[in-house]
């Protein structure tokens, strides 16, 4: 119980430098995410059409996640230097996977009925992939974008070893100073905070699932 | 008559040298205004042969003509907004209503939407369900049946003149299978469409078939002629063995009540005199008379044991009419209701209820020997 007081007496007593850390932390996860969607939503529509395609962009992104991340944040910094970029880069690289596993199983699960009868009916294979094939995998698009969420929200905390900010900062700064007062609560406000942020990007895409999917295939 | 709405020239489908043609120069000819329906054994080409009508797939060589315009150059999207499409798995769209997914095509096609709108609650009443119901429903909240009624008045909503059916009730339980082929068949008489149906079914491609093209391997035509003409004078063992042994009963199903010649059976009405009835039955080649009520509808069928009963006045002898047919049903039905009947014979009577004549086996087995 104490500890939770002095938690709150730490994050109280210095205001500018949680909301510094909050912004940053989130610009991590909504730049990376919006991103990330949108390379990885492209690349599963440009290889929906060729096996050999899609499982070489998988690979290509399960190999990214492969890389040590503690490596994978540093290894840019020659060519784009300190902050956010290399911290950007590496988000990135982690989150398109689950992204596009998502994009290319949604597109191959459409039902083979659905899409002989849309050609069918004569729409052009762009209305196709636009009016049927999009939404009907979105649902499982948006299940792959959680996912990638979550992962930014807890890697992003690295970004504090190339200078690039965010609640990282905070755990950093507590792991320097063990055991001085305040660490524990340094290394704890980073971590909670990681968490409260990752609860409320869930609610976020949850109501976009919501708003976004059709009430038939919900 | 003679108006050939799509014409198959030539038509050769082959996928790769070394392989046999799925379709191999097939010659066809489609008249305005009927169904012909391709049927054939699985893997004999029939569904290749309809999507090539549609460019679904392209034809290897030869041409294809509707309504007298080669459509092998055409642009195939739009070549298919004029043609409607049917298929087994139906293929609605999950994510749209049931409106939504009627008007695919008008949308396409840039009509306005108070012109939809009002196609759409058309075209559901025309495949009998409910525009205030169904309108706002998604595809998962319809039955088998019902969502392949929504496929056809999907590929029926901008008015082509061409439809296309790939086994559309293949997958659909045989009592509602029934039923919708036989409101399709009502449907068809209002919109007379020129319709291609594919279907493995001998069965149902004479139950739905202004003509029958049966093929064989490579999309060949073994015959092709009326289901009436096919079922008296198979042209080969191959369309024989392809309708199986009960070719005569099959026809059954082609022929009304209505096309017999009905037997007079000697009547009786109440109140019965047991010597009258007595009399009137020794003086017809008969074994039975028929009770009628005051308004002409059979009641019992009266025999000599059951006038001699003296136990019970004859109106509550002989045994009781149960079932009886209407002018317009097939002689299958026929069959199965003379089978029931204890009389050998069966009861024909308006659609009112009022007795016409009966229907004897000897009559059925004429008409069926008229033919052959």
């Amino acid at each position: 119980m104490d500890f939770l007081i002095g938690l709150f007496e730490f994050a109280l007593s210095r205001p500018e430098r949680v909301l510094e850390g909050v912004i940053q932390h989130t610009g991590y996860v909504a730049s990376v995410l919006v991103t990330a969607a949108f390379l990885a939503v492209v690349t599963g529509i440009l290889t929906r059409k060729s096996q050999l395609a899609k499982e070489l962009s998988l690979s290509l992104a399960s190999v990214f996640l492969t890389i040590p991340s503690l490596a994978l944040f540093v290894i840019f910094i020659p060519f784009v230097g300190l902050g956010f970029a290399p911290s950007f880069i590496a988000l990135l690289l982690y989150s398109l996977l689950p992204i596009l596993r998502n994009t290319i199983t949604g597109l191959e699960g459409i039902d083979a009925g659905v899409l002989e009868s849309a050609k069918g009916m004569g729409l052009s294979s762009t209305q196709v992939l636009l009016k049927v094939q999009l939404p009907l995998a979105w649902p499982v698009i948006l299940a792959g974008l959680r996912v990638s969420s979550m992962l930014v929200v807890g890697l992003a905390a690295l970004a504090t070893l190339v200078a690039g900010g965010g609640l990282g900062d905070f755990i950093k700064d507590g792991l320097a100073r063990l055991p001085l007062p305040n660490s524990y609560e340094s290394i704890w406000l980073g971590t909670l905070l990681s968490l409260v942020l990752a609860v409320i990007i869930d609610l976020i895409l949850q109501a976009l699932r919501l708003a976004t999917i059709s009430k038939g295939i919900r | 008559m003679n108006d050939v709405l799509i014409r198959l020239e030539n038509i050769t489908k082959s996928y790769g040298a070394g392989m046999e043609p799925a379709v191999n120069n097939l010659d066809l000819e489609v008249q305005r205004g009927e169904v012909l329906v391709l049927v054939g054994p699985s893997g004999c080409g029939k569904s290749t042969t309809l999507r090539l009508i549609n460019r679904l797939i392209e034809p290897t060589s030869g041409k294809i003509v509707i309504d007298g315009e080669d459509v092998t150059t055409v642009n195939p999207s739009q070549l298919r907004r004029k043609i409607g499409y049917v298929i087994q798995q139906v293929g609605l769209f999950p994510h749209r209503t049931i409106a939504e997914n009627i008007s695919t095509v008008p949308v396409l096609l840039g009509w306005d939407k108070k012109k939809i709108a009002a196609r759409v609650d058309e075209l559901l009443e025309l495949v009998s369900m409910d525009p205030d119901t169904y309108r706002d429903r998604y595809p998962k909240e319809l039955s088998g049946g019902q969502a392949q009624r929504v496929g056809v008045a999907r590929a029926l909503a901008a008015d082509p003149d061409v439809l296309l059916m790939d086994e559309p009730f293949g997958a659909i339980d045989p009592i509602t299978r029934d039923r919708l082929q036989n409101e399709f068949l009502r449907l068809q008489q209002d919109v007379k469409k020129t319709i291609v149906f594919v279907t493995h079914d001998i069965d149902e491609a004479i139950k739905m078939g202004n003509r029958i093209a049966i093929l064989r391997e490579g999309s060949q035509i073994a015959q092709l002629d009326t289901p009436e003409a096919i079922l008296a004078h198979p042209a080969d063992e191959f369309v024989e063995s392809f309708l199986g042994s009960g070719a005569i009963l099959k026809g059954l199903t082609l022929k009304k009540v209505s096309d017999t010649e009905l037997h007079q059976v000697p009547i009786l009405r109440q109140p019965v005199m047991r010597e009258d009835a007595l009399k009137a039955l020794q003086d017809s080649p008969d074994q039975v008379g028929l009770l009628l009520d005051s308004n002409d509808k059979p009641l019992r069928w009266i025999d000599e044991k059951a006038i001699n009963r003296t136990s019970q006045p004859i109106e509550r002898s002989g045994r009781p009419v149960t079932v009886d047919l209407q002018p317009e049903d097939t002689l299958q039905d026929a069959i199965t209701v003379m089978l029931q009947s204890s009389a050998g014979m069966a009861c024909v009577t308006d659609r009112r209820g009022k007795y016409l004549g009966c229907t004897t086996i000897e009559s059925l087995a004429k008409l069926i020997m008229s033919d052959n």
